[in-house]
C-alpha cells in the first residue's frame, strides 16, 4: 500500500478494501453527477492502491459532506470519509488551500450567514 | 426544565430569529435555557479527519461547561446540533481523542463525554411531549401546508445523531402537527441543500435547491420549515417559496411571536 493511501485510511478512519462494489454510495449522492470520480470510484481507485489519481478530482470540490453515501453504505466504507480525508491531504500541504482570505469580500452577499464562512474554512483550508 | 443552551455564531448575527423565537417558545413552556458566560463558534462543520483535536476544541469547552453546571445541553441551529453531539461521540467513544483533548484543555475535571446533547426538536418530543405541546397552542396554523425540511446535518450519520429515522423522518412533521398545519411529505426533504459549497459554486447548488423546492411544490408545500441558517439561505436564493424556522411558527402558534419581536 503507498503511503499516500496508509495516510488517507488513517485520517478517515475508513477502510476502502471493504467496498464491494454496490454502487449504492454513488446511486445515493446528490452530487454524483458533476463528480469526474464517483464516490464508489474513490473506494475502488484508494483500494486499488491508485490514490494519486484523486489528488486532482473535482470530487474533492463538489462532495457536500452530506453524508447520503455514508448512510446507505453497507460495508461501512464511509466513502464520505475517504473523500474529505484526500481533500485534507490536498489542503494541509502549505499553499493548497482551495479557499483564501483575500477572496472573501467578493463572495460575500448581506444575507451570506457567519456558519458558512466557518465552514467553507473548515473544509478548504488547513 | 432547565438546560445549559448553546446559541452559536449565526443565531447571534444573521439567523437572530432562529434565537430569540426559540428562548420565546422555551419561556413559554417553562424551559429555562442558561447560556454559559463563554464560548467559541463550533466551527460549522464536524472536522472528519481522525487526527484532528483542534477544531473541535470550542465544541468540548461547552460540553464540559454543561457538565460542571450538571446541565444537558440543547442547541437549534442543525450545524452546531451536529458538531456538538459529533464531537460528544467522540469524547465517549474515541480514546485518541478523549485523552488528546483532556491533556490539551486542562480541564478541572476530566470531560468523558457525559453530557446529553439535544436539539430543542428533541426537547419538544421528548421532553414536553407534543401533546402537551399542542394544549399549549393558542394560535393554531389551520389550514396551512407546511413541508419539514431537514436537510443532512440533523439526521446524519443516524447512529450518531439519533435524532430521528434518517430515511424517514417524522419529527417535524409530529411538530406541524401539533401546531395545527397539515404535514407535506415530500421525498427530497432529507437531501442536502448544497451547504457550505454555494460560498463558491452557486449553480451547483442552485440544481439542488432547485430540486427540493420542485418536489416540496409539487407535493402541495405551501412553505417550508428548517432548523438550519444555511439551508435557509440557499433555498431561499432560489424561490420565492417562503421558509421559516420551526421556532418562528411555534412561536406564532404560541402567541409569543409578537411579543419576542
Ligand atoms: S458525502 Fe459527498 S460523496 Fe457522500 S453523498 Fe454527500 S456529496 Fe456525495
Ligand atoms: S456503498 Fe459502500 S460497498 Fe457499495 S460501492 Fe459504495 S463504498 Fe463500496
Amino acid at each position: 500500500m503507498s503511503e499516500l493511501t496508509e495516510r488517507i485510511m488513517e485520517i478517515s478512519g475508513a477502510d476502502p478494501r471493504k467496498c464491494m462494489k454496490c454502487g449504492k454510495c454513488t446511486a445515493a449522492c446528490p452530487v454524483a453527477g458533476e463528480m469526474d470520480i464517483k464516490p464508489h470510484q474513490f473506494a475502488s481507485c484508494l483500494a486499488k492502491g491508485q490514490s494519486d489519481l484523486l489528488l486532482s478530482s473535482n470530487t474533492l470540490h463538489k462532495c457536500l459532506s452530506c453524508f447520503a453515501c455514508v448512510e446507505r453504505c453497507p460495508r461501512d466504507v464511509r466513502p464520505g470519509r475517504l473523500i474529505d480525508a484526500v481533500r485534507q491531504c490536498v489542503v494541509r500541504a502549505r499553499g493548497q488551500a482551495f479557499l483564501t482570505p483575500e477572496e472573501i469580500p467578493e463572495l460575500l452577499d448581506d444575507e451570506l450567514p457567519q456558519q458558512l464562512l466557518v465552514s467553507a474554512f473548515r473544509r478548504y483550508r488547513r | 426544565m432547565k438546560f445549559s443552551y448553546y446559541p452559536g455564531c449565526t443565531l447571534k448575527n444573521k439567523a437572530k430569529d432562529l434565537d430569540r423565537y426559540a428562548r420565546a417558545c422555551a419561556a413559554a413552556l417553562g424551559i429555562e435555557l442558561i447560556e454559559p458566560d463563554d464560548w467559541q463558534c463550533c466551527g460549522g462543520v464536524y472536522p472528519l479527519g481522525k487526527d484532528e483535536i483542534a477544531p473541535k476544541l470550542a465544541a468540548v469547552r461547552v460540553l464540559a461547561d454543561a457538565a460542571e453546571q450538571g446541565n444537558q445541553l440543547v442547541t437549534v441551529c442543525s450545524a452546531c446540533h451536529h458538531v456538538l453531539k459529533r464531537v460528544n461521540d467522540d469524547m465517549k467513544n474515541d480514546a485518541d481523542t478523549r485523552e488528546r483533548a483532556n491533556r490539551y484543555m486542562d480541564l478541572q475535571r476530566p470531560y468523558t463525554g457525559q453530557t446529553g446533547v439535544l436539539h430543542l426538536l428533541e426537547v419538544l418530543r421528548d421532553r414536553v411531549g407534543f401533546d402537551t405541546l399542542k394544549e399549549k397552542v393558542v394560535n393554531p396554523l389551520t389550514g396551512k401546508k407546511i413541508g419539514a425540511y431537514y436537510g443532512c446535518l440533523l439526521l446524519r450519520p443516524g447512529d450518531v445523531m439519533t435524532l430521528d429515522d434518517p430515511e424517514n423522518p417524522r419529527v417535524m412533521e409530529d411538530l406541524i402537527r401539533a401546531l395545527g398545519a397539515e404535514p407535506v411529505v415530500y421525498p427530497y426533504r432529507n437531501e442536502c441543500c448544497g451547504g457550505y459549497v454555494s460560498l463558491g459554486d452557486k449553480e451547483l447548488t442552485g440544481r439542488m435547491c432547485d430540486r427540493i423546492l420542485e418536489s416540496a411544490v409539487g407535493f402541495g408545500a405551501q412553505m417550508l420549515l428548517t432548523a438550519c441558517p444555511l439551508c435557509m439561505y440557499n433555498l431561499r436564493a432560489h424561490s420565492d417559496l417562503p421558509v421559516y424556522y420551526f421556532t418562528e411558527l411555534l412561536a406564532e402558534a404560541l402567541g409569543v411571536k409578537e411579543a419576542a419581536q
